[in-house]
């Protein structure tokens, strides 16, 4: 079975601290990761390796310290490491990052499954998936919990507001997970050492035989107008162990005030 | 491209259709719809996929849509995005659709990008703002970033149509009006209908939807509850407050509760009229998920806990002993409501 594997290289957010002034994530000397949906996609492709056979491969693009997480990812087990990084690519919203990884895809399959994070802690769209799997015409299956290979297809569970939806897909297909799919694996020392030495291969936009017009900012069909910083600007009152009455009937009277206590008292 | 459409056709809802029916978030959208697009001056349509069904579509109407494109299969029943999807497509490029909008659910979320890879255009996730820009007519439209540390406003300038999913509760339903439109049942090609992916069943969680994001009141319960039990506690408050049970993570992973109650980076991102948090510390990834809330109360023994910074109403102290009093008196005072 050949897999390939989605993972983007985003921010640490267990290091960022907010900013009370100003109500932001303080970024600055913050390390970046595999977005953790991802290793949970690595770990579900190493799994199907181990079971069927077959490579993992994983596919970033990213500036070039997108590097050190497709190292990670060999560091874990994957077989083949491919890196996207040109200037090219900058500003890229889900479109051209969809275009630039299908292309990818497409010069280095044919795959038999391409797995990716529901969403990514940074942009947190969960589009690029789908929109992969669209251009490549492959069948897919978003918020996937649990999945397993059969002969026949991958059989996989979503998990949505109702409950969850079960789903065979033929090969080759594509599927976007989420947390509870296992538990990422830590790298060995061995696979370390592994991740160190193993080939990242580069690509520019020469090798994906695409236009300078479909990637990057010029190929994105969004643009951002503004970015604004909100500020928290909550008041809190603060009630402890001596005024807790006054807390208690504080919250009673702001659900009187929303209007929150109209139903039949189900007491 | 702009080029080969002009967007005539004016603004699409894409409707969430639910077992239990047409979702109410649903009629939020319409209504915003319509005010898109009388700033535009042209028509509101909803796209309803559904398997043949007796429920009415007129509330559509009286909320703001025009004309009802109205697609009943048995094939239909089950989301298959890559089918849904096709028809989505097809319906909003015959219709020449200028806006095109969808809740946020895992539905819309997975139907729009693939809409938007197919006809080639911009997508903007989970928008908390729509507005008409006065001077060019293009849709601004604002999501939050980074656990909603960051506001961004995005356009889509040369691409139709202008595509956006919308967080559930952002947008208020407006009055009914006594207003009418057209249903039209348009007529597919069978090739839209073709798929190799298979459903092999659909089943509710706690014999109930668990649906955190569609509710005006969220309780949720972190470590600090000590015990799977004090779930209960909460589920009490809730159903006292016809809200739902949301949770932390690490209550998730030791198996408490159920992901879908998850609120955070990694689970639901939320905005109910309250959010009331228990035994919940207020880790940045909490915060990500819930602090777009319009009131939040936190309850804590811990004074230096981080959710009280972003908290209206801290009450400092033991949760069971601080829940049930709150329970108490809020019985009191609906029995008084009712006497
Ligand atoms: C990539 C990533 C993604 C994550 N995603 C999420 C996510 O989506 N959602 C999420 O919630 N977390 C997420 N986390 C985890 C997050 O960092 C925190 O670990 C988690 O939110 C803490 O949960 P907690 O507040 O329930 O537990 P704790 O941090 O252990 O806090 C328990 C709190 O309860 C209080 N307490 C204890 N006893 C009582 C009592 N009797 N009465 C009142 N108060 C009491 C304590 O003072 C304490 O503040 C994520 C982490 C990572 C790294
Ligand atoms: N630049 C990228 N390189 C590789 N994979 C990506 C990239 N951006 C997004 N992805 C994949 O798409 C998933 C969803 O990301 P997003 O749509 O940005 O929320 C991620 O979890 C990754 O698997």
């Amino acid at each position: 079975m050949k897999i390939a594997v989605l993972i983007k290289q985003v921010p640490d957010t267990d290091e960022v601290k907010m900013d009370p002034e100003k109500g932001t994530m303080i970024r600055d000397g913050v390390g970046s990761l595999i977005n953790p949906l991802d290793l949970n996609a690595l770990e579900a492709a190493l799994f199907l390796k181990g079971e069927r056979g077959g490579t993992v491969t994983v596919l970033s693009m990213g500036p070039p310290q997108a590097e050190r997480a497709l190292r990670e990812g060999l560091a874990l087990g994957a077989d083949r490491a491919h890196l996207l990084s040109d200037r090219a690519f900058a500003g890229a919203d889900t479109w051209a990052t969809a275009k630039v990884l299908a292309t990818l895809l497409e010069k280095t399959g044919p795959y038999d499954l391409v797995l990716a994070g529901e969403k990514a802690t940074d942009g947190e769209t969960g589009q690029v998936g789908p929109e992969v799997a669209t251009l490549l015409g492959l069948p897919f299956a978003t918020y996937v919990s649990r999945l397993s290979a059969t002969d026949g297809g991958l059989e996989v569970r979503r998990t949505v507001e109702e409950g969850y939806q079960r789903l065979r897909l033929p090969y080759p297909c594509l599927a976007t997970v989420l947390h509870d799919l296992n538990e990422p694996s830590m790298p060995t020392l061995a696979g370390k050492k592994r991740g160190r030495r193993a080939e990242v291969t580069r690509w520019g936009l020469s090798d994906l035989g695409l236009e300078e017009t479909e990637v990057g900012l010029s190929g994105s069909p969004t643009r951002v107008v503004r970015i604004a910083h909100p500020k928290i600007t909550r008041q809190t009152a603060f009630y402890g162990a001596r005024d807790l009455d006054r807390g208690i009937a504080h919250v009673v009277a702001l659900l009187k005030e929303k209007a929150l206590l109209q139903g039949g008292g189900q007491a | 491209m702009r080029t080969e459409r002009n967007g005539l056709g004016g603004v699409f809802v894409v409707a969430e259709v639910r077992r239990s029916g047409i979702h109410s978030c649903t009629l939020e959208l319409v209504s915003k719809a319509r005010e898109l697009a009388d700033a535009r001056g042209r028509e509101v349509t909803a796209i309803v996929l559904r398997s043949p069904s007796e429920e009415p579509v007129e509330p559509l109407f009286r909320h703001g849509a025009d004309r009802i494109l109205l697609v009943e299969d048995e094939r239909l029943g089950s989301l298959n995005a890559e089918v849904h999807s096709r028809i989505v497509a097809h319906l909003i490029g015959k219709g020449d659709a200028e806006i095109v909008l969808a809740p946020a659910t895992t539905t819309g979320r997975t139907l729009l990008p693939a809409v938007a890879a197919l006809i080639h255009t911009g997508l903007t996730a989970d928008c908390t703002g729509l507005e008409i820009d006065a001077e060019t007519g293009l849709l601004l439209q604002t999501r939050p970033a980074i656990g909603g540390n960051v506001i961004a406003t995005i356009k889509t300038p040369d691409h139709l149509p202008q595509m956006a999913t919308v967080r559930p509760k952002t947008f208020p339903v407006a009055p009914p009006q006594d207003r009418l439109g057209r249903v039209e049942r348009p007529l597919l090609d069978e090739s839209l209908f073709c798929t190799s992916v298979v459903c092999l069943g659909e089943e509710s969680v706690e014999g109930e939807e668990v649906d955190i994001q569609g509710l005006d009141v969220i309780v949720s319960g972190g470590k600090g509850l000590k015990r799977p039990e004090g779930f209960r506690l909460l589920q009490e408050l809730a159903d006292l407050l016809e809200g739902a049970v949301g949770a932390s993570r690490p209550t998730v992973e030791a198996k408490w509760i159920s992901y879908p109650h998850q609120v955070g980076l990694s689970g639901k991102v939320v905005a109910p009229r309250i959010y009331l948090a228990a035994g919940i510390s207020g880790a940045v990834q909490h915060l990500a998920g819930m602090q777009t809330a319009e009131t939040i109360i936190a309850v804590n023994k811990d004074p230096e806990a981080p959710l009280f910074r972003v908290a209206d109403v801290a009450l400092c102290g033991d949760l069971y002993e601080i829940l049930p009093r709150l329970i108490d008196a809020i019985r009191r005072e609906k029995e008084e409501r009712h006497d």
